[in-house]
């Protein structure tokens, strides 16, 4: 049988954790989400720098570890005289990575919005900004919602890799836990609940808003 | 006011519009008129710029169109286009449809946008239609919003890409009476389609265009007695003969 008593005791460690965990989560999805979006315009944008900037930001940050860029803002930026707490280099870090998956999703919906749709904006006199931000992402990112709920919900489970950097979310504390009790089923039991608790209610809301929007076309 | 000095087009190695030379004045109806893949789209797209002219002198509204320098958007503002497929944006209702751009590139009031849009609305003969989705509305309904759309921008010229080719054979006439009438008020129209009735009832000009050449530019009744072109002839025997 599972013993709750690891969960009562420690009830308030479990707390500040998932906390922690949510408030680096929602950061990081407005973060990446936002440059996501960014990276996406630039790289079907029509000048040929900005698609190699774009892409080149892609191409190398989805293929190297996440813990890789978490380490390298916490240890390698402090003999840049940049000194980035536990809790900051870990956002950060999950928000330069997410960004390269979130703009891929996003520049296959912009492409998959009909081209019509610009031509149509563009010959009344918006301009190309204008463009991309009330006719193009509107119907872009409708378009990926699905595999952006997928990126948001390997946020929050990738944000467990914060516990290297102290930055006292669930991951931490739970370790914390199993140092001191010595319990390690319950302790890693539980704190999958708690991860359980972020994501499950997040793909729900993916699903409702996708079904929300398919209605609206 | 539209003025095309020995243009050329390429796609590549294929030459889409071969030394055109093309006068549209103020006020006139010109309907362009050829079989498919003449040139007859590009031709009207060049006149807005969404397609880019390869050599020549493309004058639109005192506009050097071929001259870099020249500012695309400004240009825009004061054209109107109607495609073939509407080209509604989805996701906004039909009065959001028409305020856009009056909105966002001639910096229009919210309100003074949605009384331009809702009397255009109006003109086109769905007022009630003003919060609708594009989504709901027929065909038809849905080509007058967008000459809506087109007309709210009080553009000097409107451009009209096949307007009515996508639409079910009882909603062309619809599209065309309200088309009919902009003619009637004296608004610049250059449009490519295949309704030839229309082109004979509306027209001030028409011009036939093949293989990026336009062979005739005359008037309807010229053109539906005796083309000069063989090649109009035997468009012309197609298109109306069945």
């Amino acid at each position: 049988m599972l013993d709750f008593s690891i969960l009562t005791e420690n009830w308030d460690a479990y707390l500040t954790g998932f906390k922690q965990t949510l408030l680096v989560s929602l950061l990081a999805l407005v973060g990446s989400f936002a440059l996501g979006t960014f990276l996406a315009i630039l790289q079907i944008a029509p000048i040929k720098v900005c698609n190699w900037i774009g892409t080149a930001y892609v191409e190398f940050f989805r293929n190297i570890p996440l813990l890789i860029i978490a380490f390298f803002l916490y240890t390698a930026l402090p003999t840049l005289k940049i000194q980035l707490d536990g809790f900051q280099a870990g956002t950060l870090a999950l928000i330069i990575y997410t960004a390269a998956f979130i703009a891929d999703a996003i520049r296959a919906g912009i492409l998959a919005v009909h081209k019509g749709q610009s031509e149509a904006a563009r010959s009344s006199g918006l301009t190309y900004i204008q463009t991309m931000w009330y006719v193009v992402l509107p119907q872009a990112i409708k378009i990926v919602i699905p595999p952006l709920g997928n990126q948001f919900i390997n946020l929050v489970k990738n944000s467990s890799i914060l516990t290297i950097l102290a930055a006292g979310e669930l991951m931490y504390q739970a370790d914390l836990i199993s140092s001191r009790t010595f319990v390690t089923f319950e302790v890693y039991i539980f704190v999958a609940l708690f991860y359980l608790v972020i994501t499950i209610p997040l793909s729900s809301a993916v699903r409702y808003l996708e079904q929300r929007l398919a209605r609206t076309s | 006011m539209i003025e095309f000095n020995n243009v050329n087009k390429f796609y590549g190695d294929f030459q889409v519009l071969k030394n055109i030379e093309l006068k549209i004045e103020k006020g006139e109806v010109v309907v362009i008129v050829g079989p498919s893949g003449s040139g007859k789209s590009t031709l009207l797209r060049c006149m807005n710029k969404l397609e880019s002219i390869t050599t020549g002198v493309l004058t639109v509204n005192d506009l050097v169109l071929s001259d870099k320098k020249t500012d695309v958007n400004k240009l825009r503002r004061h054209i109107g286009m109607v495609f073939q497929h509407f080209n509604l944006y989805p996701h906004k209702t039909v009065l959001d449809n028409i305020t856009l751009a009056p909105m966002k590139a001639l910096k229009q009031s919210k309100e003074k946008a949605q009384q331009t849009a809702r009397m255009y609305l109006e003109k086109v003969g769905i007022p009630d239609k003003a919060d609708a989705f594009p989504a709901q509305l027929s065909g038809g309904q849905q080509q007058r919003v967008a000459i809506a759309r087109g007309l709210a921008m009080h553009p000097d010229v409107m451009l009209f890409d096949e307007p009515t080719s996508a639409l079910d054979p009882e909603m062309i006439g619809e599209v065309l009476d309200v088309m009919k009438s902009l003619a009637k008020e004296g608004m610049t129209m250059v449009v490519v389609t295949h309704e030839m009735g229309f082109a004979r009832e509306v027209a001030d000009r028409i011009i036939f265009i093949d293989k990026g050449q336009i062979l005739e530019d005359t008037n309807p009744e010229a053109f539906f007695k005796e083309p000069k072109e063989d090649r109009a002839k035997l468009f012309l025997s197609r298109i109306l003969n069945h």
